[in-house]
Formats: structure tokens, sequence, C-alpha cells
């Protein structure tokens, strides 16, 4: 059983992204801590991307202050370093293909095993594609998350079948952000992919209220939530935290 | 000489969002139906003959030969197309195809406005709904143009992330199709982004080098000894090269935007400056940072101003099958003067990148040799920016 797994045996997981150096790195830090201290389960850590096509406004907002704030993959390695000296829970990279496949794969790899990264989810890595990296991943123990959409269909067998870690079910078409209702058959998409693999589910896109979490956990395993967070350090900037730790507080109280 | 995978060399591939796989699987499967269908190709050829004009004249440039003083220039005239460029050679056909597939309406991306325009074109001409991506940079260089797309009954769609010019009006286009697929066929510039585009895109333009090989077979009864056009994305300059690819004989030449020059921050010559990346779908040489940041380029010209190349340029320099040089600023102006005074042709300011090579190059061959020079796209929409680079505001 990977590591990533540990993030689903404390009841439906709570799944919170944010993306690192937004504002800085010292509030990243300490929101992750927030996140964890009120019940966060896995946190899924933005590598900030010049050109985030899979993005909605809020999260390419915060690609792009992180990168004019400075911000490198070193940079980011180096606060996951620090911040494994007292967070244990999983730990994944979200970024883009060109960032993990520029910086080199085999050294990007190497580096997230070294400070204790669990998983990788790259959005525009399809099954097809999976190659790219996978054999570096399973070197290093890294779990390449794969990703299930509302137009898979006939995919989502094969998808699952060689899915590793954990399976992202993107709830919705078009972009990450948050949505007033999610009309996608989420349960049929969930069904034929447990037929395939017995890795945990967790559902993202477009998921920000309780009400939202509650209806998406009893489809699967766990909720994912990104733009909900990363609007409330667009709008708090390094007060951040304290809200962040707030919301996930409320999040995970709603999933209990 | 794509692989099975959508592979040239290493390059090419499929990194896009799984929300998109299946249109893409479903966009192929469709081109592989159509593309050997008569009645299809049939009803291609007839709009690209009686509609867009074809086939474009090879004109022999009889001044500009004698005054560089070396080998015969020809231009090959895209820019008396309708719509004024080669894009329409390529919207015509992925809009046919997009009918065919029960499609009702066309997204694209525009840099310049040509593939913009020749889209809405298109979508006007065919009966569909059509929304244009443009940086909002390039919706102020290119104001004509945006009324020409608005006229056609499209929407323009101003972007206003990143660098506000092609790339992010590509981002925002992908962006748009992953939340519309069933109804909308995102209609590709240029030969880039995942497969099956590269292909399809080249094969539409395609007919640029086969029409250049008959005419000139029929003028002079022979084979050029270069070909020569410009390369943003790549898809006239693919279109110019493609049916000489396997004549060895034949030079072919990308002419790459260096803007202000290779050895500054502002330019746009992908493989003179870019390394291997994966961006846009594909992989391919990209102008990036240390840690794959996609740079800002810069090019005079905003249909040149993209920070990648398609896949099968890239492979095609890998295998030094074509050369691709870097043209600044400055050589595409002169270039574009020189034409308009010696041919009494005004080009598109991405086509005096061509051009502006052609003037290095002819005097350095014989007198017996052909020059064949892609003139991608006529010059009306540039000469209000030309005369800004030139001091002299003027006011259409």
């Amino acid at each position: 059983m990977s590591r990533m797994q540990l993030a689903f045996a404390n009841g439906k997981a709570f799944i919170a992204f944010l993306t690192c150096g937004d504002p800085d790195l010292e509030t990243t830090a300490a929101a992750v801590r927030a996140a964890v201290e009120n019940g966060a389960d896995l946190i899924e850590l933005g590598i900030p991307f010049s050109d985030p096509t899979a993005e909605g406004p809020v999260i390419q907002g915060a690609n792009l202050r992180a990168l004019s704030g400075g911000m490198t993959t070193d940079r980011v390695f180096a606060m996951v370093r620090e911040l494994r000296r007292d967070v244990s829970i999983p730990l994944v990279f979200m970024t883009y293909a060109n960032v993990v496949f520029s910086y080199g794969a085999a050294r990007f790899m190497a580096a997230c095993q070294e400070i204790g990264i669990d998983g990788l989810i790259l959005p525009d890595l399809p099954f097809e594609e999976k190659d790219e990296f996978l054999p570096l991943c399973r070197q290093h123990g890294v779990d390449l998350i794969s990703l299930v959409a509302p137009t898979s269909e006939n995919r989502i067998a094969m998808i699952a079948e060689e899915a590793e870690g954990s399976l992202y079910i993107v709830s919705s078409l078009g972009v990450t952000g948050t949505r007033s209702e999610i009309r996608t058959d989420l349960a049929s998409i969930v069904a034929v992919a447990r037929q395939h693999t017995n890795i945990p589910c967790a559902i993202g896109f477009g998921i920000s209220t309780p009400e939202q979490a509650v209806r998406m956990a009893a489809l699967a395993d766990g909720v994912i939530v990104g733009s909900a967070i990363v609007k409330l350090l667009e709008r708090y900037g390094k007060d951040a935290p304290a809200y962040i730790g707030a919301y996930v507080r409320e999040m995970k109280d709603a999933l209990r | 000489m794509t692989n099975a995978n959508g592979r040239f060399g290493v390059h090419g591939g499929q990194y896009i969002p799984e929300t998109l796989m299946n249109a893409v699987i479903e966009l192929e499967q469709a081109y592989a139906h159509y593309k050997n269908d008569p009645a299809f190709q049939r009803e291609l050829t007839t709009l690209l003959n009686e509609y867009a004009g074809r086939p474009s004249r090879l004109y022999e440039a009889q001044k500009m030969t004698r005054e560089l003083g070396g080998a015969k220039v020809y231009l090959k005239r895209e820019d008396l197309n309708h719509t004024g460029a080669h894009k329409v050679n390529n919207v015509l056909g992925q809009a046919l195809l997009a009918k065919r597939m029960g499609k009702t309406r066309l997204i694209a991306e525009t840099g310049a406005g040509q593939h913009g325009v020749a889209t809405a074109t298109a979508a006007a001409l065919l009966g569909m709904e059509c929304v244009v991506f443009m940086g909002e940079e390039d919706t102020r260089r290119q104001a004509l143009n945006v009324y020409r797309m608005r006229l056609l009954g499209a929407e323009v769609v101003p972007v206003t992330t990143g660098t506000a010019t092609l790339k992010d009006a590509v981002s925002e286009a992908m962006r748009e199709w992953t939340s519309r697929i069933t109804d909308t066929h995102y209609c590709l510039g240029s030969v880039m982004g995942p497969h099956p585009f590269p292909t399809i895109v080249r094969d539409f333009q395609a007919v640029i080098s086969k029409e250049i090989k008959a005419q000139l077979l029929e003028k002079e009864g022979r084979l050029p000894d270069a070909v020569i056009a410009c390369v943003g994305g790549g898809s006239n300059a693919i279109g110019s090269f493609y049916h000489f690819i396997e004549d060895k004989a034949v030079r072919l030449i990308g002419c790459e935007a260096a803007g202000r020059g290779i050895d500054s921050f502002e330019t746009a010559a992908t493989i003179n400056t870019g390394r291997l990346g994966i961006f846009h779908g594909m992989k391919s040489y990209f102008c990036q940072d240390e840690y794959g940041q996609i740079a800002p380029v810069y090019s005079i010209s905003a249909g040149l101003d993209y920070p990648g190349i398609g896949p099968e340029h890239a492979h095609l320099h890998d295998i030094g099958r074509a050369e691709y040089v870097p043209v600044r600023d400055d050589e595409a102006v002169c270039a574009f003067e020189y034409l308009a005074k010696t041919e009494g042709i005004i080009a598109a300011i991405e086509s005096a990148h061509a051009v502006a090579h052609a003037i290095k190059l002819a005097p350095e061959m014989d007198r017996e040799q052909l020059l064949v020079v892609t003139i991608s796209g006529r010059g009306d929409k540039d000469c209000a920016a030309i005369a800004r680079y030139r001091g002299e505001d003027i006011h259409e």
C-alpha cells in the first residue's frame, strides 16, 4: 500500500490544494500547517507554471503571483524539506509536465523521494503519455496520480485499471474553479472506476461549500478543494493561514 | 512521417488534460475516415478553388532576381488567397471536417488575426457559430482584423492572462474547449498542439508545396534548389516544405522571428534559442527558462510571436533535413519595404521574414539555381505598425 492511502484511513478525506509561493513560501508553509492542524488529510502543493492550461482564473492568478515573487522548483523543494520536520500526512505535487521535464525527470523524482513527496499530479499528462514519467516515479516511490474526467466514458476502465495511489475524479467539464452546481453523473463514473481498482477515489474541481463536500463525499472516498483555498490566499495574503485553518475545520467537520 | 502516436521523432504526442482525450481521438478517427473520402475531398477542392482562389500563383520575380544577381526567385503567392493568407487552406479543411463530425461551433486562437479571420469566414460560409480568442495586446496591434472578424459574425474574446499574446490565446482556446466539447471543434491554426492537429493542419497546408512542385516543373522543368518560408508555429512553412522532404537536393529553410536578436531576451526564435519541452499538447522546442517557465517572447510580427514550434519542424531540424535561421525585426521591415518597392507586393510582416533571408541567400546562389519564397499573407494589416516602427503615426 502506498503512503498516499493513509490519507483515506481517517474517514472521508479532505484534500487541500494551494499554490506554493502565493504570496510567499512562509505563508504557504504556515497555510499547510494550519490545514494539517485542522484536519486536512492530504495536501496538494502546486508548483507554479507560467501557463497553467487546466486552471481557471483563480489558480492562474496564484501561479502568476508566485512566479513574479521569484518562486522556483528548487525553492519549493526546500520548503517541503523544512515542512517534513513536523508534517507527516501525505503530500503530493501538482504541476505541469514541462516543470518536471525541464528539471530533468530523474532529478525531479529523486528530489521528491528525498524530501518526502508521495505523489504527483500532472493535468497535462493523460494515460497515453504517462510512460514519459511513470518508470521514474515508480523507481522513486512517487505515485503518479491518474485523472478521470466527465468525458472519459469508455476510458475509465483502462485508466482505473492502471491507476496508482488514488484516483482523481474531475467533477465537471472545463477548468478549475468554484461552481454553484455540479451536474456530472459522478456516481456512475465512480461505480465504473471501482469495478477496476481498489485504490481510493477523490473528487475535485468546483467544490467549495460544506454541503457540496458532503454530497461529493457520499459518492467517493474524499474531496479535493483548491480554488476556494487559493481565494483566501488572494484575499488575505500573509494573514490567510488562520482563515484557511478555520475553513478546513469547517469542511472536515462536515465530512465526519 | 507521423508514427502511430503522433510522434515526429521524439516530438509531438498528446500532452493534454484527460477531459480532451476523447475529443482528439474522435477527431483523429473522423480525419482518418474523411481524408480518404472522395466526396469530402471533392467538396474541399471545390471550395479551395472556387471560393479561396486556388491554385495560388507561382510568380517569377524578375526585378528581384535581377537586382539580387543570383538565383532566379519565384514567389508563391499565398497572399492572393481569399482572406489574404495561407490560413484559409487549413480552415476550410477543418471546418468541413467539423461539420461532417456534427459540430456546430468553431473556436480558434489568433495572433495577427489572419487565422481568426479565416475561421470566422469559414464559419460564416458554412453556417457555424464562431468564437475567436485573441491576446488583448494583439487586439490593439491588429484592430482592423478584430473588426473583420466581428463583421463576419464571430465573437472575439480578448485574452488578458499572461502576456496577452498568441500563446495565451492558445491556452484560453484550450480551456474553452475543455468546457464545451460536444458541439465545438477547436480549429487550431498551426501545425502544433496535440496529435492529430500537427498532421491534419500539415496535410491541409501541403497543397502549397504540391502546387509549387507542379508549377515549377511546368515553368522550369525541374525542382527548386531552395524553398524559404517564415516559421511561427510553422504551418505555411510545413505546407511549403512537405512535398519536397523526400527530394533531398531541395534545401528547406524556415525563417524564425528573432525580434531584436537571438542574443537578446526580446526574441521568438524557438529553434535558435529554445530547449526541448512539453507545452500546449506537444513535445517540441520552446523558449523557456531553466525551470521550464515559458518565456514571454517578442517579435514585431504578431503571427510569429509564439514561444514554440510545430513538432514536425523540430524533427526536421533534429535530422538536419531543414534549416532554421533567425531574422530580426529590422531585417524583416527592410524586406517588407524592399518587396513593395521592387515587385509592387505588400507582403505580411511574417512573410517579410522569409523575403529578408531570400535577399541574403539569392546573391550567394548561381544564376541557374531556383529559389522559391512563400509569401504567406498580404501586408495591409501591418501598414500602420510598420509606419509606427518608422516613426510615422497613421490613423486608419
